[in-house]
C-alpha cells in the first residue's frame, strides 16, 4: 500500500484534513471516514449517480474521484444542502411532488438537479430529463422527480 | 372531519431521505467491524481442484480466509427452498453459502476473505488462487432438455427440475370446437431486479446471540430460516432491515451472504460486513423471468374464445433459492387473463442451466402470463381481422358475474374490465390516433399503439390456498399488526410487513389515524426488526396493503373498541353509545360529552377513577389477519411508440394507464407505484436483458451493459383510476406495487408491432433493441428468433439469456 497523502478539503463549509491512501475514493472518504452516509454507492461504473456530490460547485460522481483529487477543493454533500432557513427548494420539492420512494438515489438525484438548475435555472421538461440521465432511479419512473425539479425551478425563478 | 384515508398526504419517510439522514445497511458501522469479500468462480461449470489461500493469509490486516470446506461445520443445512407441491418431486441440489467440490455458474462463491478494511479484503480475495477443472456448460433451457445435453447436476440424470400442471375443462375439445386457432412461441427474457441499493449484510455477535442487519424484504422469514441454517435458536437471532433501498423481489430471498456474515461473526467474535458490488448484484442476486411459453389459443369466428393451452419452459438456473421453482407457476391464478374460456390447460417444466437462479422479480410470474395472453389475443384479432379491443370486450368476464370462478378454480373477487377500458378510451382517443397514425406514416413516421387489458393476483395470500394444504408452499401468508397508544395519545404501529420504498409509514399511519381519532403525524409505523412487534411475512407480491394494512385496520379497530369502553366509563355512558366522530369519542347525540384519544389513553395508563374491572390497563392490541381469498387488481393501459425505421430505435412517446386497485388510501402513492412499474416494464421491453454467452459467461455484468432506462428514455405518464372495492378486506384494497410491471410489457410490444404493420411484422421478441427491430423491418429474422443469425446480438431465440440453437451460434 502506498504511503498516505494529506488532503485539505472544505466539506459542507467545514475545513477537514486527513491522511488518506492515494487510492481512496472520495465517496468512501465521505462515507466511511467523515460519516457523511447520505452519499450512496449504487454501482461500480459511474452509471447510477447515487454518489453525486458537488466539487467546487459542480456535480461529480464521487465514486470516480479520488479523495486526493479533492485536495484544496470545496465539497458539498446532501447533508450540506439544508441551510439555516430549512430545506433547499429541491429537497422541499422532492417531498411535495413525491419524487422519492426508497430514497437511495435521492441524494445524488438532488445534487445532480441542483447543478442542473445552477446551469439552467428555467429548464424545460426535456432539458430536465436529459440533464438527469446520469442518475438512475428504479422506483419512481422519473415522472415525479422531473415534476419536483420543475417545481423547484419555478419556485427559484419566482423568488 | 375528512378521513385521512383517501388523502394524498406527504410521506413521513421523506424528511430523513431528502436530507441524507436515512439509515441503509451499508451506512452502519459497528465497533471493531471487519469487512468480507467473496472469491467467486469465473467458470460456469467446473470442479474445484485446489484453493491456495497462502498469499491472501499473509497480507497484513487479513483476519481470515475460509473456503467451503473450512466452513462446512458452520452450517447445519444449506440455503432453503420453500415449495413442496403435493404429488410432485422437485430436484433440489445442495446449496451451500460457499461451494464445495464444484461450481455451477459464474459468480458461484468459493471462499471468503475477512479483513480490517474493505479495500484490503478485496485485494486479498484477488490473491486467493483457485484451480478449476472446467466441465461442459449448458445455458439454453430447451437445449438443456435434449438428450445428451451436458448435465448441471449429474445425480439427477436430467436437467429437468420438475413438472407441474393446472387446468380446467376439456382443452382438446375446446380447441377442436374453435374456428380459428393461433399458436405463438413467447419468450420472456431474463432480467435483473437492480434496486439502486446493492445488497449488504452485517453479522454482529452479542454474547449468546447474533444480530443481522440486512437489505431484506423478509426479516422474520430470514430469521427463522437462517437460525435453522446456523443451528441456533430463533430467539437468539435478531434480524434488522433498516432503510432498504428498493427490492423489486431481488431482496425477497435468503442469501448465502447473510448466512456467511452471521457464521463469520460467530466464528470471529467481531462484527462482519459484506456489501455487494454492482457486478456481484448482476451475477449473484437472483434474476427474474426467463421462460418460454408455447401458447395455443382458440376462438370461434365471431371472436368468442374457446380454449387456451400453454406449455411453459422455465429456466431456473443452477440452484434452487427460496421460491425458484414456484415463480413461473405464481402466475397461474390469472392465466386466462380477463377473459372467459371453456377450458384452460397449462403445463410447466423447470430446467437447470449453468446460470444464476431465477426467483421473484417485480410481478413474478404474472408479467409473463399477462405478456403471452395479451399478445396472443392481438395475434388472434389480426387472424380474425377484428379490432383487438372489440375481441377483448367480447370475451371480458362481465362485471355482473363477480365473484367469478375461472376454469382453474380460482375465484376473481371483483372486476369491471369494460369499465376500465371505457375509462382508458375516455383518456385516449383511439379514432383520432388512427387518423394521426395514417398521416404520420405518409411522412415516414411510424407510430403505433398497443393495449393491455390485464388482471393480476395479489394479496398474498390466503394461507389455505398457497400453504402446505394448498399449492404446497411451506409457509403461511397472513400478516400481523400491533397498535400501541401511548399515555399521551400518540401511537406506534408495528407491522410484520417490511416496506422499502412503498410509503407504508404514511399509508398505514393514515389507516390507523382514522380509527384512533388522532393525526397521522402522531402515528409512528415501525417495521423491519424481529425484536420489535409481532412476527410477520414481509413485503412482496403487492401484499402489504391488502394483507398488512388490513391487519393494521383490525388492530386499530380493537383499540378503538377498548377506547370506547374506557370513554364510556369516564363519561358514565354505555359503550354502545360512544361514537368516534371528528376526532373525538363522544356520546351519540350529545357531542358536548366527549373525550379525546389523549384523554382516554392517559386514563388507560393512569386511571383517574376506578374503571370497570374487566378493562385491563394499557391500550394496545394485536391482529393476525389471514385473507379469505386473493385480490385481483386490474386495468387497461395504452402505450404509444415511435419507431425510427432507419435505425430501429423505439421511443415511447405517450403512455396512458387506468388502474383499479380499489379505494385509494393515498392516491399520490398509487401514482408513484404505477409510474415506477411502467418504467420497470419499459426497461424490460426495450433495453434490459441479462445475457450469458454460450460458455456461460455473463455478458451484462454492470450497468454499462445492462441498460436501465434513464429519465431521458421515458415520457411523463397519464394515470387515471377506477375504484372497484374488493369484497375480501374491509378496506376494499387490492394492491398496486406490481401493476405497471405486469401491464406494460405487452402494451409496449404491441405498440411496436402496430407501428411496424406496414412492414408485415407480426411478432417481435423482447427486448426491442434497434438491431432486432431493424432486422425485423428488413425481413431478417422476422423478429421471432427463428430466422438467420443476427451477428453481434446475444440471445435471440431462447428466453433471451443464451443462444438457443447451433445455427444461432449456440453451444453444440
Amino acid at each position: 500500500m502506498s504511503s498516505a497523502v494529506s488532503v485539505h478539503v472544505s466539506v459542507n463549509g467545514e475545513a477537514r484534513e486527513a491522511e488518506v491512501d492515494p487510492r481512496l475514493l472520495l465517496v468512501h472518504w465521505l462515507r466511511d471516514e467523515l460519516g457523511l452516509t447520505g452519499t450512496h454507492v449504487g454501482c461500480d461504473t459511474t452509471n447510477c449517480g447515487a454518489c453525486t456530490v458537488h466539487l467546487n460547485g459542480e456535480s461529480v460522481k464521487s465514486c470516480t474521484v479520488l479523495a486526493v483529487q479533492a485536495d484544496g477543493a470545496e465539497v458539498t454533500t446532501i447533508e450540506g444542502m439544508s441551510g439555516p432557513d430549512g430545506l433547499h427548494p429541491l429537497q422541499a420539492a422532492f417531498r411535495e411532488k413525491h419524487g422519492l420512494q426508497c430514497g437511495f438515489c435521492t441524494p445524488g438525484m438532488i445534487m445532480a438537479a441542483a447543478d442542473l438548475l445552477n446551469r439552467n435555472p428555467d429548464p424545460t421538461e426535456e432539458e430536465v430529463r436529459h440533464g438527469l440521465e446520469g442518475n438512475l432511479c428504479r422506483c419512481t419512473g422519473y415522472h415525479n422527480i422531473v415534476q419536483a425539479v420543475l417545481t423547484a425551478a419555478e419556485s427559484e425563478v419566482r423568488a | 372531519m375528512t378521513p385521512y384515508v383517501g388523502q394524498a398526504i406527504r410521506r413521513k419517510e421523506d424528511p430523513r431521505m431528502i436530507s441524507g439522514r436515512a439509515n441503509y445497511t451499508d451506512d452502519i458501522s459497528l465497533p471493531g467491524m471487519l469487512h468480507a469479500a467473496i472469491v467467486r468462480s469465473p467458470e460456469a461449470h467446473a470442479a474445484i481442484v485446489s484453493i491456495d489461500k497462502s498469499a491472501a493469509e499473509q497480507r497484513s490486516g487479513v483476519v481470515a480466509v475460509l473456503t467451503g470446506e473450512d466452513m462446512a461445520p458452520d452450517f447445519a443445512s444449506g440455503l432453503p427452498m420453500a415449495w413442496d407441491p403435493p404429488g410432485v418431486d422437485i430436484n433440489v441440489p445442495d446449496h451451500w453459502p460457499l461451494k464445495r467440490g464444484e461450481v455451477k455458474h459464474v459468480g458461484d462463491p468459493v471462499a471468503v476473505v475477512v479483513a480490517v478494511d474493505r479495500y484490503l479484503a478485496v485485494d486479498a480475495a484477488e490473491d486467493v488462487i483457485v484451480e478449476y477443472d472446467p466441465k461442459p456448460v449448458v445455458v439454453d433451457p430447451e437445449a438443456a432438455l435434449e438428450d445428451g445435453a451436458p448435465l448441471v447436476w449429474e445425480q439427477f440424470g436430467t436437467n429437468k427440475t420438475h413438472e407441474w400442471a393446472v387446468g380446467g375443462g376439456d382443452v382438446a375439445a375446446a380447441l377442436e370446437a374453435a374456428d380459428v386457432v393461433v399458436e405463438q412461441r413467447v419468450p420472456n427474457h431474463r432480467t435483473s431486479g437492480a434496486p439502486i441499493e446493492p445488497r449488504a449484510a452485517i453479522g454482529e455477535p452479542r454474547a449468546e446471540s447474533l444480530t443481522l442487519y440486512s437489505t431484506t424484504q423478509i426479516p422474520h422469514i430470514a430469521r427463522l430460516l437462517l437460525a435453522g441454517m446456523l443451528d441456533m435458536p430463533e430467539d437468539k437471532l435478531r434480524v434488522i432491515a433498516p432503510d432498504v433501498g428498493g427490492g423489486f423481489g431481488a431482496k425477497l430471498q435468503v442469501y448465502g451472504e447473510e448466512a456467511l456474515v452471521l457464521a463469520l461473526a460467530r466464528r470471529l467474535g467481531r462484527a462482519v460486513k459484506w456489501t455487494e458490488s454492482r457486478s456481484e448484484h448482476m451475477t449473484t442476486s437472483h434474476h427474474g423471468r426467463d421462460q418460454i411459453a408455447y401458447v395455443t389459443l382458440g376462438a370461434k369466428r365471431d371472436g368468442t374464445l374457446t380454449g387456451l393451452k400453454v406449455r411453459i419452459v422455465a429456466d431456473l438456473g443452477a440452484y434452487m433459492q427460496l421460491l425458484t421453482p414456484f415463480i413461473p407457476e405464481l402466475g397461474f391464478p390469472v392465466m386466462g387473463g380477463c377473459y372467459r374460456f371453456d377450458a384452460i390447460d397449462v403445463h410447466f417444466t423447470g430446467v437447470f442451466t449453468n446460470k444464476m437462479c431465477t426467483d421473484a422479480i417485480r410481478g413474478a410470474g404474472r408479467p409473463e402470463a399477462t405478456y403471452w395472453i395479451e399478445l396472443t389475443m392481438d395475434k388472434l384479432a389480426r387472424e380474425l381481422d377484428m379490432d383487438p379491443l372489440e375481441l377483448r370486450r367480447r370475451n371480458f368476464i362481465p362485471k355482473e358475474e363477480f365473484p367469478f370462478e375461472t376454469k382453474l378454480g380460482i375465484v376473481y373477487d371483483s372486476g369491471d374490465y369494460h369499465g376500465s377500458l371505457d375509462r382508458l378510451l375516455e383518456n385516449f382517443d383511439i379514432e383520432g390516433f388512427r387518423r394521426e397514425q395514417a398521416e404520420l406514416r405518409e411522412k415516414g413516421i411510424h407510430r403505433g399503439v398497443g393495449f393491455s387489458t390485464w388482471v393480476e393476483v395479489c394479496g398474498l395470500a390466503p394461507s389455505r390456498a398457497v400453504g402446505p394444504q394448498g399449492v404446497g408452499l411451506q409457509a403461511a401468508f397472513w400478516e400481523s399488526a400491533m397498535v400501541r397508544v401511548h399515555p399521551s395519545g400518540s401511537a406506534t404501529v408495528y407491522t410484520g410487513t417490511s416496506p422499502h420504498g412503498q410509503g407504508l409509514d404514511t399509508s398505514f399511519a393514515q389507516i390507523a389515524a382514522d380509527r384512533l381519532g388522532i393525526d397521522p403525524e402522531n402515528v409512528d409505523v415501525l417495521h423491519g426488526d424481529t425484536d420489535q412487534g409481532p412476527w410477520g411475512w414481509g413485503t412482496y407480491g403487492s401484499r402489504s396493503l391488502s394483507v398488512g394494512g388490513e391487519a393494521v385496520a383490525k388492530a386499530a379497530e380493537k383499540v378503538q373498541a377498548k377506547a370506547k369502553r374506557i370513554c364510556a366509563a369516564l363519561l358514565e355512558a354505555s359503550p354502545d353509545d360512544i361514537e368516534l366522530a371528528d376526532g373525538r369519542f363522544q356520546v351519540r347525540g350529545s357531542p358536548d360529552k366527549a373525550k379525546t384519544m389523549a384523554e382516554i389513553a392517559f386514563a388507560a395508563h393512569v386511571p383517574p377513577q376506578e374503571l370497570p374491572a374487566e378493562i385491563e390497563p394499557g391500550l394496545e392490541e394485536n391482529s393476525f389477519y389471514d385473507p379469505e381469498n386473493f385480490v385481483f387488481p386490474f386495468g387497461a393501459h395504452a402505450c404509444i411508440v415511435d419507431v425510427d425505421v432507419e435505425t430501429g430505435k423505439v421511443q415511447v412517446v405517450r403512455y396512458v394507464a387506468v388502474d383499479d386497485c380499489g379505494p385509494a388510501i393515498n392516491p399520490m402513492l398509487i401514482d408513484g407505484q404505477v409510474h415506477g412499474g411502467i418504467v420497470h416494464a419499459i426497461g424490460q421491453a426495450l433495453y434490459e436483458q441479462i445475457v450469458y454467452d454460450e460458455d456461460g459467461q455473463l455478458v451484462t455484468g454492470t450497468f454499462v451493459d445492462y441498460a436501465l432506462p434513464t429519465a431521458a428514455e421515458v415520457p411523463s405518464f397519464e394515470t387515471d383510476r377506477t375504484e372497484t372495492p374488493s369484497p375480501v378486506n374491509s378496506l376494499g384494497v387490492k394492491g398496486i406495487g406490481e401493476a405497471g410491471t405486469i401491464a406494460a410489457t405487452p402494451a409496449v410490444t404491441a405498440a411496436v408491432i402496430d407501428a411496424l404493420q406496414p412492414f408485415g411484422v407480426e411478432w417481435l421478441d423482447m427486448p426491442h433493441t434497434p438491431m432486432r427491430v431493424w432486422n425485423a423491418i428488413h425481413g431478417h429474422g422476422h423478429g421471432n428468433g427463428h430466422g438467420p443469425p443476427s451477428l453481434g446480438e446475444h440471445g435471440m431465440g431462447s428466453a433471451g439469456s443464451g443462444p438457443s440453437s447451433p445455427d444461432e451460434g449456440g453451444a453444440p
